[in-house]
């Protein structure tokens, strides 16, 4: 079993514990997770998959809820 | 205030409606139960379509379309006024043939269509499946959104005199004891109830709104096997119809079913429905949906709206029965309506939309 994942966001390579959340993982790497239509930054707010504030896209799928994501090696995350 | 005209329903026929007549100089009464736009006008997808059904449906439909033109500019951008044309999508050779036929019907009657073969319609929309055999586009064909629509017109209305009564259901047209007042009833689904005896039909329907995927559909996109389903009067049907939002989002139908009058979701319908979408545009799956509703269609027997005098109540006038096409029509046929209350020369024949009992 690996103990950690290996992910790219924005481009950029990134490796985590295994089981953190793309939420963290995003966060961690200091990013926020998306703008808002009035072009706010936003980022997770519950962490529990309501509040939908954290979307990201992972491998192309747009609005991924991020927190409810765990990392996986090979994953590719954009913010916006 | 004495009123000449009472619009029973603020939606987006009786919002139409009283504009045309509160425009004509009536002293116009609205009274709305709920919302103004709130019933069907707000289920619906705001699709403002030509249609090819029958002559009359046509005639309706090209008339209400242009008026749609000329109101555009009008419009506040909360209405999403979209020219964004239809695309009638064809999957095989036998559809391809009825995409000819009605290229020569709408092009015998002055409606600019083009004919798409399998490679134009992939590059005009990249996310239909491959190998389907082409389509015809109506670029004239628009989208708004209907509840913004009715509430201008509503807004229009009283700025030329009319009054909104908010809140108040008629159970029974004795309760408006006014003997000189015309009234309209334009109450959709439940013109029955006020009207007995008018044959109008809920056909329920749902519908499902992704989040903002922009350029994901780029025009809105009709099955042409949508003329077979829409039409089996006696089977619960679905058919491949989505639209682009001006925000990004998709808004997936479309299902029809009689003799349902719950407005809860079935999902034996919803997933029948999402399923219909997906044979057509598999990555639709990929999307996320948040938010699924229903709405109840006034349907009629002819497939034509009631448009004029009630044969049964002296001074009640019918503007119900819309089914799937009341955006569309809505402003169609509140000139009709205002045309027969005033004795103007109506644009169109009225005889197809005369109401039955």
């Amino acid at each position: 079993m690996p103990q950690t994942a290996d992910v790219r966001i924005n481009g950029k390579e990134f490796t985590v514990a295994e089981g953190t959340s793309v939420a963290a993982a995003v966060l961690n790497a200091g990013y926020s997770m998306r703008t808002s239509i009035h072009g706010e930054p936003r980022a997770a707010l519950c962490g529990m998959g309501i509040c939908y504030e954290c979307r990201v896209t992972i491998d192309g799928c747009q609005h991924r809820k991020s927190c409810q994501v765990l990392c996986a090696t090979g994953m590719e995350i954009e913010t916006t | 205030m004495a009123a000449d005209a009472i619009v029973i329903g603020a939606g987006i026929v009786g919002a139409a409606c009283a504009d045309e007549l509160a425009r004509c100089g009536l002293k116009v009464l609205i009274v709305e139960a709920g919302e103004i736009g709130g019933g069907a006008t707000a289920a619906g997808m705001g699709h403002i379509v030509v249609m090819d059904d029958s002559e009359a449906e046509f005639a309706l439909t090209h008339y209400s379309a242009r008026l749609w033109e000329e109101l555009a500019d009008e419009l506040p951008s909360g209405a999403e006024y979209t020219a964004a044309g239809t695309l009638w999508v064809a999957a095989d050779d036998e559809e391809m043939a009825e995409v000819r036929r009605k290229h020569s019907f709408y092009a015998q009657r002055g409606v600019r269509t083009e004919i798409l073969d399998a490679q134009d319609l992939e590059q005009a929309e990249p996310n239909l499946r491959k190998g389907l055999a082409g389509a015809l586009f109506v670029p004239a064909d628009a989208i708004v959104y209907p509840p913004r629509v009715a509430a201008f017109l509503v807004e229009c209305a009283c700025r030329n005199g009319a009054r909104l009564e908010r809140g108040r259901r008629i159970h029974n047209m004795a309760e408006l004891a006014n003997a000189t007042a015309l009234i309209v009833n334009a109450t959709g689904a439940s013109a029955p109830a006020l009207s007995p005896g008018l044959d109008i039909q809920p056909r329920k329907g749902h519908l499902l709104i992704t989040d903002r995927y922009p350029g994901f559909v780029r025009h809105q996109l009709v099955e042409l096997g949508y003329l077979k389903s829409a039409h089996s009067i006696d089977e619960d049907s679905v058919a491949f119809n989505v639209q682009p939002r001006q925000t990004g989002q998709v808004l997936i139908g479309s299902s029809r079913q009689y003799g349902s009058s719950d407005p809860a979701i079935e999902h034996r319908m919803m997933k029948r429905m999402l399923e219909r979408a997906a044979l057509y545009m598999p990555s639709i799956g990929r999307l996320s949906a948040i938010r699924g509703w229903t709405g109840f269609r006034a349907s009629t027997p002819g497939k034509l709206p009631y448009i004029g005098r009630s044969p049964r109540q002296p001074n009640v006038w019918i503007a119900s029965g819309h089914e799937g096409l009341g955006i569309t029509t809505s402003l169609a046929t509140a000139k009709l309506l205002a045309d027969q209350i005033l004795n103007r020369q109506p644009a169109i024949p009225l005889e197809p939309y005369a109401p039955n009992g």
